[in-house]
Protein backbone atom coordinates (compact mmCIF):
# COMPACT_ATOMS: atom_id res chain seq x y z
CA UNK A 1 0.00 0.00 0.00
CA UNK A 2 2.46 2.26 1.12
CA UNK A 3 4.44 1.55 -1.98
CA UNK A 4 1.79 2.05 -4.29
CA UNK A 5 1.30 5.77 -3.01
CA UNK A 6 4.95 6.40 -2.73
CA UNK A 7 4.97 5.53 -6.36
CA UNK A 8 1.52 7.58 -7.56
CA UNK A 9 3.37 10.47 -5.19
CA UNK A 10 6.71 10.64 -7.15
CA UNK A 11 5.11 9.49 -10.58
CA UNK A 12 4.30 13.01 -10.68
CA UNK A 13 7.56 14.38 -11.48
CA UNK A 14 9.18 11.62 -13.43
CA UNK A 15 6.29 11.74 -16.10
CA UNK A 16 8.85 13.82 -18.27
CA UNK A 17 9.38 13.41 -22.28
CA UNK A 18 12.51 11.24 -21.33
CA UNK A 19 10.19 8.98 -18.84
CA UNK A 20 8.03 8.18 -21.60
CA UNK A 21 11.08 7.26 -23.97
CA UNK A 22 12.75 5.21 -21.45
CA UNK A 23 9.30 3.19 -20.83
CA UNK A 24 8.55 3.01 -24.44
CA UNK A 25 12.13 1.21 -24.91
CA UNK A 26 11.97 -0.74 -22.13
CA UNK A 27 8.44 -2.48 -24.36
CA UNK A 28 10.64 -2.58 -27.31
CA UNK A 29 13.31 -4.32 -25.57
CA UNK A 30 11.36 -6.46 -24.27
CA UNK A 31 9.26 -7.51 -27.37
CA UNK A 32 12.68 -8.28 -28.87
CA UNK A 33 13.51 -10.02 -25.80
CA UNK A 34 10.81 -12.59 -25.96
CA UNK A 35 10.14 -12.34 -29.95
CA UNK A 36 12.22 -15.38 -30.55
CA UNK A 37 9.96 -17.03 -28.40
CA UNK A 38 6.87 -16.19 -29.95
CA UNK A 39 7.97 -17.14 -33.32
CA UNK A 40 9.44 -20.37 -32.18
CA UNK A 41 5.99 -21.30 -30.57
CA UNK A 42 4.09 -19.74 -33.41
CA UNK A 43 5.94 -21.29 -36.37
CA UNK A 44 5.36 -24.90 -34.32
CA UNK A 45 1.35 -24.47 -33.75
CA UNK A 46 1.41 -23.47 -37.82
CA UNK A 47 3.15 -26.17 -39.12
CA UNK A 48 1.38 -28.77 -36.35
CA UNK A 49 -2.39 -27.38 -37.53
CA UNK A 50 -1.47 -27.85 -41.11
CA UNK A 51 -0.51 -31.40 -40.66
CA UNK A 52 -2.96 -32.30 -38.28
CA UNK A 53 -5.47 -33.81 -40.60
CA UNK A 54 -3.13 -36.41 -42.22
CA UNK A 55 -1.40 -37.53 -38.49
CA UNK A 56 -5.02 -37.72 -37.51
CA UNK A 57 -5.98 -39.23 -41.13
CA UNK A 58 -4.05 -41.00 -43.52
CA UNK A 59 -1.34 -41.41 -41.19
CA UNK A 60 0.31 -44.80 -40.49
CA UNK A 61 2.91 -44.00 -38.23
CA UNK A 62 5.20 -47.57 -39.93
CA UNK A 63 4.09 -46.96 -43.36
CA UNK A 64 5.60 -43.17 -42.54
CA UNK A 65 8.88 -44.03 -40.58
CA UNK A 66 9.50 -47.64 -41.71
CA UNK A 67 8.41 -47.36 -45.83
CA UNK A 68 10.92 -46.55 -48.65
CA UNK A 69 8.08 -45.44 -50.95
CA UNK A 70 7.14 -41.79 -51.35
CA UNK A 71 4.52 -41.32 -53.77
CA UNK A 72 2.24 -39.12 -52.27
CA UNK A 73 0.38 -37.50 -55.62
CA UNK A 74 -0.50 -41.02 -56.90
CA UNK A 75 -4.20 -40.69 -57.70
CA UNK A 76 -5.11 -44.34 -57.06
CA UNK A 77 -2.35 -45.62 -54.48
CA UNK A 78 -0.50 -42.72 -53.07
CA UNK A 79 2.39 -43.96 -50.71
CA UNK A 80 3.71 -41.99 -47.83
CA UNK A 81 6.91 -43.79 -46.82
CA UNK A 82 9.84 -41.53 -46.16
CA UNK A 83 12.76 -44.10 -44.70
CA UNK A 84 14.93 -43.17 -47.99
CA UNK A 85 14.17 -39.49 -47.49
CA UNK A 86 15.53 -39.80 -44.16
CA UNK A 87 18.38 -42.31 -44.94
CA UNK A 88 19.31 -39.39 -47.22
CA UNK A 89 19.50 -36.51 -44.65
CA UNK A 90 21.37 -39.05 -43.03
CA UNK A 91 23.59 -39.90 -45.30
CA UNK A 92 24.63 -36.73 -46.59
CA UNK A 93 24.84 -35.17 -43.00
CA UNK A 94 27.09 -38.08 -41.17
CA UNK A 95 29.41 -37.44 -44.71
CA UNK A 96 29.31 -33.68 -44.47
CA UNK A 97 30.24 -34.03 -40.64
CA UNK A 98 33.48 -36.14 -42.18
CA UNK A 99 34.46 -33.90 -43.71
CA UNK A 100 34.05 -30.81 -41.68
CA UNK A 101 35.02 -31.87 -38.02
CA UNK A 102 38.56 -31.98 -39.47
CA UNK A 103 38.43 -28.77 -40.96
CA UNK A 104 36.96 -27.07 -38.24
CA UNK A 105 38.97 -28.34 -35.72
CA UNK A 106 42.17 -27.41 -37.39
CA UNK A 107 41.13 -24.21 -38.50
CA UNK A 108 39.95 -23.59 -34.60
CA UNK A 109 43.23 -25.06 -32.95
CA UNK A 110 45.17 -23.07 -35.50
CA UNK A 111 43.28 -19.94 -34.98
CA UNK A 112 43.03 -19.84 -31.29
CA UNK A 113 46.15 -21.03 -30.19
CA UNK A 114 48.91 -20.86 -33.22
CA UNK A 115 48.15 -17.31 -35.25
CA UNK A 116 48.60 -14.10 -33.53
CA UNK A 117 48.03 -10.76 -34.06
CA UNK A 118 47.28 -9.21 -37.70
CA UNK A 119 47.09 -12.74 -39.05
CA UNK A 120 44.55 -13.93 -36.77
CA UNK A 121 41.73 -11.34 -37.04
CA UNK A 122 42.32 -11.92 -40.85
CA UNK A 123 41.61 -16.00 -40.38
CA UNK A 124 39.05 -14.85 -38.17
CA UNK A 125 36.79 -12.76 -40.69
CA UNK A 126 37.29 -14.75 -43.63
CA UNK A 127 35.88 -17.96 -41.81
CA UNK A 128 33.15 -15.88 -40.91
CA UNK A 129 32.79 -14.51 -44.31
CA UNK A 130 32.90 -18.40 -45.63
CA UNK A 131 29.95 -18.58 -43.53
CA UNK A 132 27.48 -16.05 -44.89
CA UNK A 133 28.16 -17.58 -48.61
CA UNK A 134 24.64 -18.17 -49.44
CA UNK A 135 23.62 -21.77 -49.82
CA UNK A 136 22.34 -21.82 -53.76
CA UNK A 137 25.63 -20.81 -54.19
CA UNK A 138 27.42 -23.58 -52.68
CA UNK A 139 24.56 -25.90 -54.48
CA UNK A 140 25.43 -24.00 -57.78
CA UNK A 141 29.00 -24.65 -57.07
CA UNK A 142 27.97 -28.70 -56.99
CA UNK A 143 25.76 -28.64 -60.12
CA UNK A 144 28.57 -27.37 -61.81
CA UNK A 145 32.08 -27.89 -60.91
CA UNK A 146 31.47 -31.02 -58.36
CA UNK A 147 29.12 -32.81 -60.78
CA UNK A 148 31.83 -33.17 -64.23
CA UNK A 149 34.65 -33.30 -61.09
CA UNK A 150 32.90 -36.72 -59.63
CA UNK A 151 32.21 -38.34 -62.86
CA UNK A 152 35.63 -37.61 -64.44
CA UNK A 153 37.74 -38.53 -61.21
CA UNK A 154 35.82 -41.54 -60.23
CA UNK A 155 34.22 -42.52 -63.69
CA UNK A 156 30.44 -43.16 -62.36
CA UNK A 157 27.35 -42.40 -64.65
CA UNK A 158 26.27 -39.41 -62.28
CA UNK A 159 27.75 -36.85 -60.31
CA UNK A 160 25.16 -35.73 -58.30
CA UNK A 161 24.92 -38.25 -55.14
CA UNK A 162 25.78 -38.26 -51.68
CA UNK A 163 29.71 -37.25 -52.02
CA UNK A 164 29.03 -34.33 -53.89
CA UNK A 165 26.49 -32.98 -51.49
CA UNK A 166 28.37 -34.45 -48.34
CA UNK A 167 31.44 -32.46 -49.27
CA UNK A 168 29.09 -29.44 -50.15
CA UNK A 169 27.45 -29.31 -46.42
CA UNK A 170 30.49 -30.10 -44.76
CA UNK A 171 32.29 -27.44 -46.30
CA UNK A 172 29.38 -24.92 -45.74
CA UNK A 173 29.00 -26.35 -42.03
CA UNK A 174 32.75 -25.96 -41.34
CA UNK A 175 32.78 -22.38 -40.74
CA UNK A 176 29.96 -21.95 -38.70
CA UNK A 177 31.67 -25.00 -36.73
CA UNK A 178 35.30 -23.47 -36.56
CA UNK A 179 33.83 -20.17 -35.04
CA UNK A 180 32.19 -21.91 -31.97
CA UNK A 181 34.65 -24.36 -31.53
CA UNK A 182 37.25 -21.33 -31.37
CA UNK A 183 34.77 -20.11 -28.67
CA UNK A 184 35.51 -22.81 -26.80
CA UNK A 185 38.97 -22.94 -26.76
CA UNK A 186 39.22 -19.61 -26.02
CA UNK A 187 37.35 -20.16 -22.81
CA UNK A 188 40.00 -22.33 -21.62
CA UNK A 189 41.49 -20.14 -18.50
CA UNK A 190 44.92 -19.03 -19.46
CA UNK A 191 46.09 -20.60 -16.15
CA UNK A 192 45.31 -24.10 -17.52
CA UNK A 193 47.91 -23.27 -20.32
CA UNK A 194 50.30 -21.71 -18.46
CA UNK A 195 50.54 -24.06 -15.78
CA UNK A 196 50.65 -26.74 -18.51
CA UNK A 197 53.82 -24.62 -19.86
CA UNK A 198 55.58 -24.13 -16.46
CA UNK A 199 55.47 -28.16 -15.85
CA UNK A 200 57.33 -28.08 -19.36
CA UNK A 201 54.69 -29.20 -21.23
CA UNK A 202 55.30 -28.54 -25.24
CA UNK A 203 52.64 -26.78 -27.54
CA UNK A 204 51.52 -29.64 -29.07
CA UNK A 205 51.04 -32.12 -25.64
CA UNK A 206 49.38 -28.13 -24.10
CA UNK A 207 46.65 -28.74 -26.78
CA UNK A 208 46.28 -32.14 -27.26
CA UNK A 209 46.50 -33.04 -23.16
CA UNK A 210 45.16 -30.03 -21.34
CA UNK A 211 43.32 -27.85 -23.72
CA UNK A 212 41.29 -30.44 -25.98
CA UNK A 213 40.23 -32.13 -22.93
CA UNK A 214 39.14 -28.71 -20.94
CA UNK A 215 36.99 -27.60 -24.12
CA UNK A 216 35.44 -31.11 -24.84
CA UNK A 217 32.01 -30.01 -24.61
CA UNK A 218 32.17 -26.80 -26.40
CA UNK A 219 34.13 -28.88 -28.78
CA UNK A 220 30.65 -31.15 -29.02
CA UNK A 221 28.44 -28.51 -29.55
CA UNK A 222 29.92 -27.10 -32.38
CA UNK A 223 29.98 -30.78 -34.06
CA UNK A 224 25.99 -30.86 -32.89
CA UNK A 225 25.67 -27.20 -34.07
CA UNK A 226 27.04 -28.44 -37.43
CA UNK A 227 24.73 -31.72 -37.27
CA UNK A 228 21.80 -29.37 -37.00
CA UNK A 229 22.89 -27.54 -39.89
CA UNK A 230 23.25 -30.24 -42.18
CA UNK A 231 19.65 -31.82 -41.18
CA UNK A 232 18.24 -28.57 -41.79
CA UNK A 233 20.44 -27.38 -44.94
CA UNK A 234 17.72 -27.39 -48.06
CA UNK A 235 19.14 -25.85 -51.58
CA UNK A 236 22.25 -27.04 -51.41
CA UNK A 237 21.39 -30.38 -51.14
CA UNK A 238 18.46 -30.08 -53.15
CA UNK A 239 20.38 -29.28 -56.17
CA UNK A 240 23.77 -31.71 -55.43
CA UNK A 241 22.43 -34.88 -54.06
CA UNK A 242 20.68 -35.80 -57.62
CA UNK A 243 16.46 -35.93 -56.03
CA UNK A 244 16.29 -38.78 -56.30
CA UNK A 245 14.11 -41.42 -53.64
CA UNK A 246 16.50 -44.13 -52.72
CA UNK A 247 18.77 -46.00 -49.67
CA UNK A 248 21.95 -45.58 -50.95
CA UNK A 249 24.13 -48.17 -51.39
CA UNK A 250 27.37 -46.33 -51.61
CA UNK A 251 28.37 -42.62 -51.71
CA UNK A 252 27.81 -42.61 -55.64
CA UNK A 253 24.71 -42.99 -55.14
CA UNK A 254 22.00 -39.99 -55.55
CA UNK A 255 19.49 -39.59 -52.95
CA UNK A 256 16.92 -37.24 -51.48
CA UNK A 257 16.70 -35.34 -48.62
CA UNK A 258 13.64 -34.54 -46.21
CA UNK A 259 14.06 -30.57 -46.59
CA UNK A 260 14.69 -30.88 -50.12
CA UNK A 261 10.84 -32.89 -50.60
CA UNK A 262 9.30 -29.87 -48.94
CA UNK A 263 11.02 -27.74 -50.97
CA UNK A 264 10.67 -29.44 -54.15
CA UNK A 265 6.61 -30.36 -53.88
CA UNK A 266 4.95 -27.97 -51.62
CA UNK A 267 4.59 -25.56 -54.34
CA UNK A 268 2.26 -27.51 -56.62
CA UNK A 269 0.44 -29.77 -53.75
CA UNK A 270 -3.68 -28.71 -53.40
CA UNK A 271 -4.11 -27.15 -50.13
CA UNK A 272 -5.46 -29.41 -47.71
CA UNK A 273 -4.86 -32.52 -49.93
CA UNK A 274 -2.61 -35.57 -48.09
CA UNK A 275 0.12 -35.20 -49.92
CA UNK A 276 0.26 -31.01 -48.17
CA UNK A 277 -0.07 -32.62 -44.88
CA UNK A 278 2.18 -34.61 -45.10
CA UNK A 279 4.61 -32.71 -46.29
CA UNK A 280 4.01 -30.72 -42.79
CA UNK A 281 4.58 -33.64 -41.32
CA UNK A 282 7.54 -33.91 -42.50
CA UNK A 283 8.20 -30.39 -41.72
CA UNK A 284 7.40 -31.57 -37.74
CA UNK A 285 9.91 -34.15 -37.68
CA UNK A 286 12.70 -31.89 -38.90
CA UNK A 287 11.32 -29.50 -36.84
CA UNK A 288 11.74 -31.74 -33.69
CA UNK A 289 15.18 -33.42 -34.91
CA UNK A 290 16.63 -29.76 -34.74
CA UNK A 291 15.13 -28.53 -31.96
CA UNK A 292 16.13 -31.86 -29.59
CA UNK A 293 19.82 -31.49 -31.61
CA UNK A 294 20.25 -27.77 -31.14
CA UNK A 295 19.25 -27.63 -27.79
CA UNK A 296 21.42 -30.22 -26.72
CA UNK A 297 24.00 -28.43 -28.36
CA UNK A 298 23.63 -25.20 -26.65
CA UNK A 299 22.90 -27.02 -23.17
CA UNK A 300 26.25 -28.79 -23.59
CA UNK A 301 27.90 -25.26 -24.42
CA UNK A 302 26.59 -23.64 -21.52
CA UNK A 303 27.76 -26.64 -19.00
CA UNK A 304 31.37 -26.02 -20.31
CA UNK A 305 30.75 -22.56 -19.67
CA UNK A 306 29.29 -22.69 -16.18
CA UNK A 307 31.73 -25.28 -15.31
CA UNK B 1 10.13 3.73 -82.35
CA UNK B 2 7.66 6.05 -83.80
CA UNK B 3 6.04 3.78 -86.14
CA UNK B 4 5.03 2.19 -83.03
CA UNK B 5 3.77 4.98 -81.08
CA UNK B 6 2.15 5.50 -84.18
CA UNK B 7 0.76 2.30 -84.51
CA UNK B 8 -0.15 2.11 -80.70
CA UNK B 9 -1.91 5.41 -80.89
CA UNK B 10 -3.80 4.29 -83.85
CA UNK B 11 -4.48 1.30 -82.01
CA UNK B 12 -6.01 2.83 -78.97
CA UNK B 13 -8.29 4.83 -81.20
CA UNK B 14 -9.70 1.81 -83.07
CA UNK B 15 -10.42 0.47 -79.74
CA UNK B 16 -12.03 3.91 -78.30
CA UNK B 17 -14.02 3.54 -82.29
CA UNK B 18 -15.29 0.59 -81.45
CA UNK B 19 -16.45 0.92 -78.12
CA UNK B 20 -16.54 3.92 -75.94
CA UNK B 21 -17.72 1.93 -72.72
CA UNK B 22 -14.30 -0.11 -72.78
CA UNK B 23 -12.04 2.69 -72.12
CA UNK B 24 -10.27 0.51 -69.70
CA UNK B 25 -7.90 -2.44 -70.30
CA UNK B 26 -8.94 -5.94 -69.39
CA UNK B 27 -6.55 -7.88 -67.81
CA UNK B 28 -6.68 -11.93 -68.63
CA UNK B 29 -5.02 -13.92 -65.49
CA UNK B 30 -3.39 -16.53 -66.90
CA UNK B 31 -1.64 -19.32 -64.94
CA UNK B 32 -0.48 -23.04 -64.72
CA UNK B 33 1.55 -25.21 -66.87
CA UNK B 34 5.87 -24.77 -67.28
CA UNK B 35 5.14 -27.11 -69.97
CA UNK B 36 3.28 -24.47 -71.74
CA UNK B 37 4.27 -21.16 -70.24
CA UNK B 38 6.45 -20.24 -72.90
CA UNK B 39 3.90 -20.57 -75.57
CA UNK B 40 1.56 -19.04 -73.11
CA UNK B 41 3.90 -16.10 -72.92
CA UNK B 42 4.29 -15.53 -76.52
CA UNK B 43 0.75 -15.85 -77.31
CA UNK B 44 0.14 -12.79 -74.69
CA UNK B 45 2.77 -10.76 -76.52
CA UNK B 46 1.33 -11.27 -80.03
CA UNK B 47 -2.29 -10.46 -78.35
CA UNK B 48 -1.29 -7.40 -77.80
CA UNK B 49 -0.99 -6.29 -81.71
CA UNK B 50 -4.46 -8.03 -81.86
CA UNK B 51 -6.47 -6.23 -79.12
CA UNK B 52 -4.62 -3.72 -77.51
CA UNK B 53 -7.17 -3.50 -74.93
CA UNK B 54 -6.84 -6.43 -73.77
CA UNK B 55 -3.28 -7.49 -71.40
CA UNK B 56 -2.94 -11.43 -70.63
CA UNK B 57 -0.49 -11.82 -67.74
CA UNK B 58 1.14 -14.93 -67.58
CA UNK B 59 2.94 -16.90 -64.85
CA UNK B 60 3.85 -20.48 -64.60
CA UNK B 61 4.63 -22.47 -61.47
CA UNK B 62 2.83 -25.67 -63.02
CA UNK B 63 -0.12 -27.51 -63.81
CA UNK B 64 -1.57 -28.13 -59.86
CA UNK B 65 -0.61 -24.38 -59.21
CA UNK B 66 -2.72 -23.29 -62.27
CA UNK B 67 -5.50 -25.72 -61.34
CA UNK B 68 -5.50 -24.91 -57.66
CA UNK B 69 -5.90 -21.26 -58.89
CA UNK B 70 -8.66 -22.41 -61.25
CA UNK B 71 -10.54 -24.18 -57.98
CA UNK B 72 -9.38 -21.25 -55.91
CA UNK B 73 -11.23 -18.92 -58.82
CA UNK B 74 -8.29 -16.39 -58.85
CA UNK B 75 -7.68 -16.69 -62.65
CA UNK B 76 -9.23 -16.92 -65.68
CA UNK B 77 -7.70 -19.18 -67.61
CA UNK B 78 -5.79 -21.72 -66.00
CA UNK B 79 -2.81 -23.71 -68.45
CA UNK B 80 -2.71 -27.97 -67.81
CA UNK B 81 -0.67 -30.33 -69.18
CA UNK B 82 -2.95 -32.83 -67.80
CA UNK B 83 -7.08 -33.33 -67.35
CA UNK B 84 -7.95 -31.91 -64.75
CA UNK B 85 -9.17 -34.50 -62.13
CA UNK B 86 -12.79 -35.82 -61.13
CA UNK B 87 -11.97 -34.56 -57.43
CA UNK B 88 -10.32 -31.23 -58.70
CA UNK B 89 -13.31 -30.37 -60.82
CA UNK B 90 -15.78 -31.31 -58.06
CA UNK B 91 -13.85 -29.06 -55.36
CA UNK B 92 -14.09 -26.35 -58.15
CA UNK B 93 -17.52 -26.56 -58.17
CA UNK B 94 -18.02 -26.97 -54.42
CA UNK B 95 -16.52 -23.12 -54.30
CA UNK B 96 -19.00 -21.95 -57.00
CA UNK B 97 -16.38 -22.74 -60.38
CA UNK B 98 -17.13 -24.31 -62.96
CA UNK B 99 -14.17 -25.21 -65.04
CA UNK B 100 -14.65 -25.54 -69.25
CA UNK B 101 -11.80 -27.43 -70.56
CA UNK B 102 -10.50 -26.28 -73.97
CA UNK B 103 -7.81 -28.44 -75.66
CA UNK B 104 -5.08 -25.81 -77.40
CA UNK B 105 -2.54 -28.01 -79.13
CA UNK B 106 -0.64 -31.16 -78.17
CA UNK B 107 2.82 -32.20 -77.16
CA UNK B 108 4.77 -35.17 -78.02
CA UNK B 109 6.45 -36.57 -74.96
CA UNK B 110 9.77 -37.42 -76.07
CA UNK B 111 12.58 -40.44 -74.40
CA UNK B 112 15.70 -38.86 -74.47
CA UNK B 113 18.70 -40.57 -74.69
CA UNK B 114 22.65 -39.78 -75.23
CA UNK B 115 23.98 -39.79 -78.58
CA UNK B 116 26.56 -42.72 -77.85
CA UNK B 117 23.66 -44.73 -76.62
CA UNK B 118 23.34 -47.11 -79.65
CA UNK B 119 19.64 -47.87 -78.91
CA UNK B 120 17.31 -46.22 -81.51
CA UNK B 121 14.12 -47.54 -81.05
CA UNK B 122 12.00 -48.65 -78.05
CA UNK B 123 8.90 -50.23 -77.18
CA UNK B 124 6.85 -49.12 -74.62
CA UNK B 125 6.73 -52.43 -72.90
CA UNK B 126 10.87 -51.63 -73.10
CA UNK B 127 9.80 -48.22 -71.29
CA UNK B 128 7.66 -50.15 -68.65
CA UNK B 129 10.60 -52.45 -67.83
CA UNK B 130 12.93 -49.83 -67.37
CA UNK B 131 10.30 -47.05 -65.53
CA UNK B 132 8.00 -49.38 -63.26
CA UNK B 133 8.58 -50.57 -59.69
CA UNK B 134 8.60 -54.13 -60.79
CA UNK B 135 11.46 -52.82 -63.03
CA UNK B 136 12.97 -55.96 -64.98
CA UNK B 137 15.56 -53.74 -67.15
CA UNK B 138 18.28 -52.30 -64.49
CA UNK B 139 21.65 -52.48 -66.96
CA UNK B 140 21.53 -51.32 -70.43
CA UNK B 141 22.48 -55.36 -71.02
CA UNK B 142 18.79 -55.76 -69.99
CA UNK B 143 17.60 -54.23 -72.99
CA UNK B 144 20.41 -56.06 -75.59
CA UNK B 145 23.17 -53.17 -75.71
CA UNK B 146 26.28 -51.54 -74.31
CA UNK B 147 26.32 -47.83 -74.25
CA UNK B 148 29.88 -47.11 -74.80
CA UNK B 149 31.22 -44.55 -71.79
CA UNK B 150 28.71 -45.91 -69.45
CA UNK B 151 30.55 -47.58 -67.04
CA UNK B 152 28.72 -50.29 -65.36
CA UNK B 153 25.83 -50.32 -68.06
CA UNK B 154 23.80 -49.51 -65.95
CA UNK B 155 20.59 -47.52 -66.62
CA UNK B 156 20.34 -43.82 -65.02
CA UNK B 157 16.60 -43.18 -64.89
CA UNK B 158 15.63 -39.30 -65.28
CA UNK B 159 12.05 -38.67 -63.86
CA UNK B 160 10.24 -35.71 -63.00
CA UNK B 161 9.00 -34.49 -59.66
CA UNK B 162 5.85 -35.97 -58.46
CA UNK B 163 3.52 -33.07 -59.22
CA UNK B 164 4.68 -32.31 -62.43
CA UNK B 165 2.01 -32.73 -65.36
CA UNK B 166 4.29 -34.60 -67.11
CA UNK B 167 5.00 -37.10 -64.58
CA UNK B 168 1.22 -37.76 -64.28
CA UNK B 169 0.87 -38.23 -68.13
CA UNK B 170 3.86 -40.66 -68.47
CA UNK B 171 2.69 -42.85 -65.91
CA UNK B 172 -0.93 -43.29 -67.50
CA UNK B 173 0.55 -43.50 -70.81
CA UNK B 174 3.55 -45.41 -69.87
CA UNK B 175 2.99 -47.59 -66.60
CA UNK B 176 -0.74 -47.64 -66.87
CA UNK B 177 -3.34 -46.29 -64.47
CA UNK B 178 -2.44 -48.92 -61.78
CA UNK B 179 1.32 -48.97 -62.33
CA UNK B 180 3.24 -47.49 -59.94
CA UNK B 181 6.97 -45.90 -60.59
CA UNK B 182 10.47 -47.51 -59.47
CA UNK B 183 12.22 -45.65 -56.74
CA UNK B 184 15.81 -44.31 -57.16
CA UNK B 185 15.17 -41.95 -60.26
CA UNK B 186 16.56 -38.62 -60.72
CA UNK B 187 13.42 -36.47 -60.15
CA UNK B 188 14.54 -33.29 -62.22
CA UNK B 189 12.46 -29.99 -61.37
CA UNK B 190 11.67 -28.81 -65.22
CA UNK B 191 11.65 -30.25 -68.76
CA UNK B 192 14.76 -28.48 -69.28
CA UNK B 193 16.99 -30.14 -66.64
CA UNK B 194 15.51 -33.65 -67.78
CA UNK B 195 17.52 -32.91 -70.98
CA UNK B 196 20.49 -30.93 -69.52
CA UNK B 197 21.23 -34.28 -67.51
CA UNK B 198 21.17 -36.51 -70.28
CA UNK B 199 23.17 -34.65 -72.86
CA UNK B 200 25.87 -34.99 -70.11
CA UNK B 201 25.00 -38.47 -68.79
CA UNK B 202 25.94 -41.73 -71.26
CA UNK B 203 23.86 -43.91 -69.08
CA UNK B 204 20.68 -41.76 -69.07
CA UNK B 205 17.02 -42.31 -70.34
CA UNK B 206 14.76 -39.58 -69.87
CA UNK B 207 11.24 -38.07 -70.95
CA UNK B 208 10.25 -34.49 -71.29
CA UNK B 209 8.36 -32.72 -73.99
CA UNK B 210 9.45 -32.46 -77.21
CA UNK B 211 9.59 -28.84 -77.65
CA UNK B 212 13.10 -28.96 -74.82
CA UNK B 213 14.76 -31.43 -77.40
CA UNK B 214 18.60 -30.31 -78.53
CA UNK B 215 20.97 -31.24 -81.27
CA UNK B 216 23.41 -32.55 -78.04
CA UNK B 217 20.38 -35.61 -77.24
CA UNK B 218 18.90 -38.50 -79.22
CA UNK B 219 15.25 -38.94 -79.57
CA UNK B 220 14.42 -42.58 -79.33
CA UNK B 221 11.47 -43.78 -82.30
CA UNK B 222 8.52 -45.49 -80.25
CA UNK B 223 6.85 -48.50 -80.90
CA UNK B 224 3.45 -49.73 -79.59
CA UNK B 225 1.44 -53.28 -79.53
CA UNK B 226 4.19 -54.49 -81.95
CA UNK B 227 3.67 -51.73 -84.70
CA UNK B 228 6.19 -49.92 -86.88
CA UNK B 229 7.87 -47.70 -84.78
CA UNK B 230 7.40 -43.62 -84.93
CA UNK B 231 9.30 -41.00 -84.22
CA UNK B 232 8.29 -37.95 -81.94
CA UNK B 233 7.74 -35.08 -84.27
CA UNK B 234 5.18 -31.70 -84.72
CA UNK B 235 3.79 -33.95 -87.48
CA UNK B 236 3.46 -37.68 -85.79
CA UNK B 237 1.82 -35.80 -82.87
CA UNK B 238 -0.78 -33.85 -85.27
CA UNK B 239 -1.82 -36.91 -86.76
CA UNK B 240 -1.69 -38.48 -83.70
CA UNK B 241 0.17 -41.97 -85.02
CA UNK B 242 2.92 -40.73 -81.80
CA UNK B 243 2.08 -43.14 -79.11
CA UNK B 244 2.85 -41.09 -76.31
CA UNK B 245 1.54 -37.49 -77.01
CA UNK B 246 -0.66 -35.35 -75.32
CA UNK B 247 -3.30 -32.92 -75.52
CA UNK B 248 -2.78 -29.40 -73.79
CA UNK B 249 -5.04 -27.27 -71.69
CA UNK B 250 -6.79 -24.09 -70.80
CA UNK B 251 -9.32 -24.37 -68.21
CA UNK B 252 -11.70 -21.28 -68.29
CA UNK B 253 -14.36 -20.39 -65.79
CA UNK B 254 -17.66 -21.14 -67.46
CA UNK B 255 -17.99 -20.57 -71.08
CA UNK B 256 -15.76 -18.35 -71.70
CA UNK B 257 -17.28 -14.46 -72.83
CA UNK B 258 -15.76 -11.37 -73.84
CA UNK B 259 -12.24 -10.84 -74.14
CA UNK B 260 -11.02 -14.02 -72.98
CA UNK B 261 -13.42 -15.51 -75.68
CA UNK B 262 -11.84 -13.97 -78.11
CA UNK B 263 -8.39 -14.54 -76.81
CA UNK B 264 -9.02 -17.81 -76.97
CA UNK B 265 -11.05 -17.93 -80.25
CA UNK B 266 -7.52 -15.96 -81.34
CA UNK B 267 -5.64 -18.90 -80.28
CA UNK B 268 -7.42 -21.31 -82.06
CA UNK B 269 -7.31 -19.26 -85.39
CA UNK B 270 -4.02 -20.20 -87.37
CA UNK B 271 -2.11 -17.05 -85.97
CA UNK B 272 -2.03 -18.61 -82.27
CA UNK B 273 -1.66 -21.92 -83.62
CA UNK B 274 1.49 -20.69 -85.88
CA UNK B 275 2.86 -19.48 -82.63
CA UNK B 276 3.04 -22.58 -80.43
CA UNK B 277 3.93 -24.94 -83.97
CA UNK B 278 6.57 -22.22 -84.00
CA UNK B 279 7.42 -23.24 -79.72
CA UNK B 280 8.00 -26.81 -80.95
CA UNK B 281 4.33 -28.49 -80.33
CA UNK B 282 1.37 -29.64 -81.96
CA UNK B 283 -1.00 -27.53 -83.25
CA UNK B 284 -4.61 -28.80 -83.13
CA UNK B 285 -4.64 -28.65 -87.05
CA UNK B 286 -2.62 -28.69 -89.87
CA UNK B 287 -1.65 -24.88 -90.72
CA UNK B 288 0.55 -23.12 -93.07
CA UNK B 289 3.07 -20.49 -91.00
CA UNK B 290 5.28 -18.55 -92.90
Amino acid sequence: MQQNSNMAGNAFDRRTLDWYIDKGMQLVVFIGGISAIIFIIGIFVFITLEGMDFVFGRFDPVEFFTTEYWFPSDEDDPEFGILALIAGTASVTGLAMLVAIPFALGAAIYIGEFATGKKREYLKVLVELLAAIPSVVWGFIGLSIMNPLIIEVFDVPVGLNVLNAGVILGLMAAPIMASIAEDALKAVPESYREAAEALGATRWQVIFKVVLPAAKNGLLGAVLLGVGRGFGETMAVLMATGHSVNIPGSIFDSVRALTATIAAELGETAVGSDHYGALFTIGIFLFLITFVINLSADLIVRGVRKG
Amino acid sequence: MKSNVVLASSMVAAALAVSLTAQARTVIQNKGSDTLVNVAQAWAEEYQNVAADVAVAVSGGGSGTGIAAMINGTVDIANASRKMKDKEVKMAKDRGQNPIEHIVGYDALAIFLHPDNPVNELSISQLKEVYSRKSSAKNWSDLGVTVPGCKGNEIVVVSRQNNSGTYVYFKKAVLGKKGKYRSGTLDMHGSKDVVDLIEKTPCAIGYSGLAYSTDHVKLACISKDGNACVSPSVATAVDRSYPIARPLFMYTNGEPEGAIKGYLDWIMSDAGQCIIQNKGYAPMKTVDCK
